[in-house]
C-alpha cells in the first residue's frame, strides 16, 4: 500500500482512528484478561503453597532431611531490570518522535537502546531462572515453582516476541524504509510495547515485593 | 462525459470480467463473503459429525442398553457438546459476522482481509486436530468443561484430554484473531451515515459478541495452559495431592464458560432482530432498548458463573450473589422477548419460512429461558444439577434458540448468498418437523430429570419409570434428525434450479438487499450513504415502490485486497505446534520447531507482503 493511499484510509474510517491502531488497542485490552488470569492464578495460590515443600520467595524453609533454603528472590538485579524495562518505554517514544520528524539517526540511537533494554531483561529473566532451578525450584517442586515460572514465563515470552518485532522494525529503519508516513508502523509496536512494561509494573510488586 | 466512459467500462467488463475460480481461489482468498462460504459449509459438516447424538439416544432408549460401551458413550457426549458449541454454533455465527457484517455497514471488506482468512483456516484446522483424536480410538472423554480431576494425568492417562486442550486452544486462536477483525471492522468500516445507533441489530448484537469474545477466551486460553503444564510438565496448578485446587478450574472455565453461552446466543438474537421486522413490514420496535439489553446481558454475563457451581458448597452469600445476578439476566432478556413480540404485533405478517423458525425461536427460547430462571435459584439447582432438566433446559436455549435463529437467517440470508431461493414448501416441512421434533426430545427430559434421572450416565436400570419417556425422546431425536435431511434436500433440489433470486425478496430493510444475489466480488459498486436505521426501507419509500433489479456491473477502479496464501501457511504453523506437542517425546520438540518456523516465515511474509 503505498504510503498516500495509506494516509487516505486514515481518514476515511468511521472513528478517525487507523484500523491497525484500534486493533493493537483491543487485542491489548484482550490481553489484559491473559494477564488477569495468570495474576489471580498467582494469588489465589499464594495462599496455599507454604504448606508445600519450599524452597519460598519470601521465607527460609528447612526440609524434613534438614536442608536449609533460604528466601529464594533477588530483588536488586530484578529491580534493574525492571528500572531498565521502564525506561525502554520512554526509550521508545523517543524513538518514535524521532520517527515523525525523519530523524533516522535518531530512531535508529533509540530504538537500539529500547532493544538492548528489551534483552538486558530477558537476560535477566534466563539468569534469574537458571538461578532458580539451581537452588532447587522448578515448575514440578511446589505451587510456588509453578506459579511463579508461568506468570513470568509468560511475560518473557511477550518480552522476546515484542523485542523480535523491535528489531525487525530496527533493520526496516536501518533500510530507510521508516519514513514519516510509515511512522504509524512503529507506533503500534511501541503501544504493544508499553503494555508489557504497565504488566510488568503490577507483577513487579505482587512476585516480588508484596510478602 | 465521464459517466458514459463510466457506463461503458461498465458494460464492458460485464460481459468479460469473471471472478476467479478454481481450488486455488479458495485456498487464497481473502473475500469476506467466500471466507464466509468456507464457515459455514465446514461448520454444517461439524454439525453433521455432532448429530453423533443421534447414537446416544439408541443407547438410551431402553433401559441397560448396550449399544454403546460406557467408554464410547463417554466420548460421544463429549465430542457432541464440544462440537456443537466450538465447531458448529460458533462458526456458524462466523459465517453470519463474515458474509453480512460488511454487506449491512456498507463496507467492501473487513478491516483485516488476511487476518480474517487466518481465522477461517485455523478454525479448519482446530476442528481437523480435534476430530483426528477419532482416527486413535481416544476421543476426548471428560465432558466438554473438562472438570479437574477428571483431567489429571492420573486419571485420564490416555490422549483424549490432550486432544480436546489443545485443539481447544487452536480454535482459541481463530476466534481471537477474529474476534478483533470483527470489533475493528464494526467500528470503523461503516458508510458514511451509519453511525452506532443507525446499525441493523444483527451487526449490533455481533458486535457485543466480539466484545465477549475478547474478554472471555483469554481466560480459557490460561485455563488449558495451566492444564497443559499439568499434564505435561508436572504442575499441580488443579491437583490436590500437590496443593492444587479443582475447583480453581470450575471458577476459570465458567468465566468464560458463561459468557461463552452468551456468544452462542447473541447473534441469533440479533439474527431474529432482523428477521421480525421484516417479515411484519414494520420496523424493529425499541430499537434503544434491544441495544442496551444485549449491552446489559453481555455484561451481567461476567458476574454468574458461580452459578455453574452452586453444588460445589461456596457459601451463602457468593450464592446469594449469583443467584442474583443470574435473576437480574431475566431482566434484559424479557425487555428483548417483549420488544419482538411488539415488533410483530400489529404487523402485516408474512409466512414466510424464516418468519416460522424466527417465531419459532421465540416460543423455545422462552421455555429456555423460563427453566433457566428456575435453576437459578440455588435450592432449586441442588435438586435439578447434573440431572436431564439440566440438559433440558440448556437444549432449549441452544437448539430452540441458537439452531432455530441461525437456520432462520439461513433461509433469510441465502438468496443473498448463492443467488437462489430455497423451496418454500420443503422449508415449512423442514420447519414442522423440526419444532416437533425438538419437542418431543428435549420436553420430556424436563420431567425424567425433576425424577432424578442423572446426565452423563451412559444406561439406567429398568422400573424407576425413565422407560417410556426416554424412549419417546428417541424417535423425537430421530425426526429432529429427518428434519435437516429435509433440508438437505431443499439445498440440493434448489441449487439444480436456476440461480435467479432477486436481489431484494423479502422487502428488506438493510444495505445488504440493494446489491445484486450473489453480491459482486467488491460488494458495492457505489459506496452508499445512509439517513436512517433502514435504509433500504426509507429508498423504497421515497420512491413508492420496489426498486429496479440492481444491475451487475464492472469493478474496474475498484481497490480489493490482493490474494494471499500466507494466511494459511501460518495457520498451518500453528497447527503443526500443536501437533508437535501431543507427539512422542522424541519427535515432539522438532515438530514444534519445525511449526513454529512455518508460523514464523507465514507472519513475516504476510507483513511484508502489499496488501493490494
Amino acid at each position: 500500500m503505498s504510503d498516500h493511499a495509506h494516509a487516505i484510509e486514515h481518514h476515511e474510517t468511521s472513528t478517525g482512528l487507523d484500523s491497525r491502531k484500534l486493533a493493537i488497542w483491543t487485542f491489548i485490552g484482550s490481553e489484559c484478561l491473559f494477564f488477569a488470569t495468570l495474576i489471580s492464578n498467582y494469588l489465589v495460590h499464594k495462599e496455599t503453597w507454604l504448606t508445600g515443600p519450599g524452597p519460598f520467595p519470601h521465607q527460609e524453609w528447612v526440609s524434613p532431611a534438614g536442608q536449609h533454603f533460604e528466601p529464594i528472590i533477588e530483588i536488586p538485579l530484578v529491580t534493574l531490570g525492571t528500572a531498565l524495562l521502564l525506561f525502554s518505554s520512554l526509550f521508545v517514544v523517543l524513538a518514535l518522535a524521532n520517527a515523525q520528524r525523519g530523524n533516522r539517526k535518531g530512531l535508529l540511537l533509540w530504538l537500539g537502546m529500547t532493544i538492548m533494554c528489551g534483552l538486558f531483561f530477558v537476560g535477566m529473566q534466563v539468569y534469574e531462572f537458571t538461578h532458580f532451578v539451581h537452588k532447587g525450584l522448578t515448575l514440578k517442586t511446589n505451587l510456588y515453582g509453578a506459579s511463579f515460572f508461568t506468570l513470568t514465563g509468560f511475560h518473557g515470552t511477550h518480552v522476546t516476541l515484542g523485542v523480535i518485532w523491535l528489531i525487525t522494525l530496527w533493520i526496516e529503519a536501518f533500510r530507510g524504509k521508516i519514513p514519516p508516513a510509515k511512522s504509524l508502523n512503529l507506533e503500534i509496536a511501541a503501544l504493544y510495547w508499553h503494555f508489557v512494561d504497565v504488566v510488568w509494573i503490577v507483577i513487579f510488586p505482587v512476585v516480588y515485593l508484596i510478602t | 462525459m465521464a459517466t458514459s466512459a463510466l457506463d461503458q467500462q461498465r458494460a464492458h467488463a460485464a460481459a468479460g470480467h469473471a471472478e476467479p475460480t478454481g481450488l486455488w481461489s479458495w485456498l487464497t482468498t481473502v473475500d469476506h463473503k467466500r471466507i464466509g462460504i468456507l464457515y459455514g459449509s465446514t461448520a454444517f459438516l461439524f454439525f453433521l459429525i455432532g448429530i453423533e447424538a443421534l447414537l446416544l439416544r439408541i443407547q438410551l432408549g431402553s433401559p441397560n442398553n448396550t449399544f454403546l460401551a460406557p467408554e464410547t458413550y463417554n466420548q460421544l457426549f463429549t465430542m457432541h457438546g464440544t462440537t456443537m458449541i466450538f465447531l458448529a454454533i460458533m462458526p456458524l455465527s462466523a459465517m453470519f459476522f463474515n458474509f453480512m457484517i460488511p454487506l449491512q455497514i456498507g463496507a467492501r471488506d473487513v478491516a483485516f482481509p488476511r487476518l480474517n482468512a487466518f481465522s477461517y483456516w485455523v478454525f479448519l484446522l482446530g476442528g481437523l486436530f480435534l476430530n483426528s483424536s477419532f482416527l486413535f480410538g481416544a476421543a476426548p472423554d471428560q465432558g466438554w468443561y473438562g472438570y479437574a480431576n477428571l483431567t489429571s494425568r492420573q486419571y485420564s492417562p490416555g490422549m483424549n484430554v490432550d486432544f480436546w486442550m489443545l485443539g481447544l486452544q487452536i480454535l482459541g486462536i481463530a476466534s481471537l484473531a477474529a474476534a478483533v477483525n470483527f470489533f475493528v471492522t464494526i467500528l470503523n468500516m461503516r458508510a458514511p451515515g451509519m453511525s452506532l445507533m443507525r446499525m441493523p441489530m444483527f451487526t449490533w448484537m455481533s458486535f457485543i459478541t466480539q466484545v465477549l469474545l475478547l474478554l472471555a477466551f483469554p481466560v480459557i486460553t490460561v485455563a488449558l495452559i495451566l492444564l497443559m503444564f499439568d499434564r505435561f510438565f508436572g504442575t499441580h496448578f488443579f491437583v490436590p495431592a500437590g496443593g492444587g485446587d479443582p475447583l480453581l478450574w470450575q471458577h476459570m472455565f465458567w468465566i468464560f464458560g458463561h459468557p461463552e453461552v452468551y456468544i452462542l446466543v447473541l447473534p441469533a438474537f440479533g439474527i431474529v432482530s432482523e428477521v421480525l421486522p421484516v417479515f411484519s413490514r414494520k420496523p424493529l420496535f425499541g430499537y434503544a432498548a434491544m441495544v442496551f439489553s444485549g449491552a446489559f446481558i453481555a455484561f451481567l454475563g461476567f458476574g454468574v458463573w458461580s452459578h455453574h457451581m452452586f453444588t460445589t458448597g461456596m457459601g451463602p452469600i457468593a450464592d446469594t450473589f449469583f443467584s442474583l445476578t443470574t435473576m437480574l439476566i431475566a431482566v434484559p432478556t424479557g425487555v428483548k422477548i417483549f420488544n419482538w413480540l411488539g415488533t410483530v404485533w400489529g404487523g402485516s405478517i408474512q409466512y414466510r419460512v424464516p418468519m416460522y423458525f424466527a417465531l419459532g425461536f421465540i416460543a423455545m427460547f422462552i421455555i429456555g429461558g423460563l427453566s433457566g430462571v428456575m435453576h437459578s435459584s440455588p435450592p432449586a439447582d441442588l435438586q435439578q444439577n447434573d440431572t436431564y432438566f439440566i440438559v433440558a433446559h440448556f437444549h432449549y436455549v441452544l437448539f430452540g434458540g441458537s439452531i432455530f435463529a441461525l437456520t432462520a437467517g439461513g433461509y433469510y440470508w441465502w438468496p443473498k448468498m448463492f443467488g437462489r431461493m430455497l423451496d418454500e414448501r420443503l422449508g415449512k416441512v423442514h420447519f414442522w418437523l423440526m419444532l416437533i421434533g425438538f419437542n418431543v426430545t428435549f420436553f420430556p427430559m424436563h420431567i425424567v430429570g425433576l425424577n432424578g434421572m442423572p446426565r452423563r450416565v451412559y444406561t439406567y436400570p429398568e422400573g424407576l419409570g425413565f422407560e417410556t419417556l426416554n424412549r419417546l425422546e428417541t424417535v423425537g431425536a430421530f425426526i429432529l434428525g429427518l428434519s435437516f435431511l429435509v433440508f438437505l434436500i431443499n439445498i440440493v433440489k434448489t441449487w439444480r434450479g436456476p440461480r435467479n433470486a432477486p436481489a431484494d425478496p423479502w422487502n428488506g430493510a438493510t444495505l445488504e438487499w440493494s446489491i445484486p444475489s450473489p453480491p459482486q466480488e467488491w460488494n458495492f459498486a457505489e459506496v452508499p450513504v445512509v439517513h436512517g436505521r433502514d435504509p433500504l426501507w426509507e429508498v423504497k419509500r421515497q420512491r413508492g415502490g420496489p426498486l429496479p433489479e440492481p444491475p451487475r456491473v464492472s469493478g474496474q477502479g475498484i481497490h480489493l485486497p490482493n490474494p494471499s496464501y500466507w494466511p494459511l501457511v501460518a495457520a498451518l504453523g500453528v497447527a503443526g505446534v500443536m501437533v508437535g506437542v501431543m507427539a512422542e517425546p522424541k519427535v515432539g520438540p522438532w515438530g514444534i520447531m519445525a511449526g513454529g518456523l512455518i508460523l514464523f516465515i507465514g507472519v513475516f511474509n504476510w507483513a511484508f507482503e502489499p496488501a493490494g
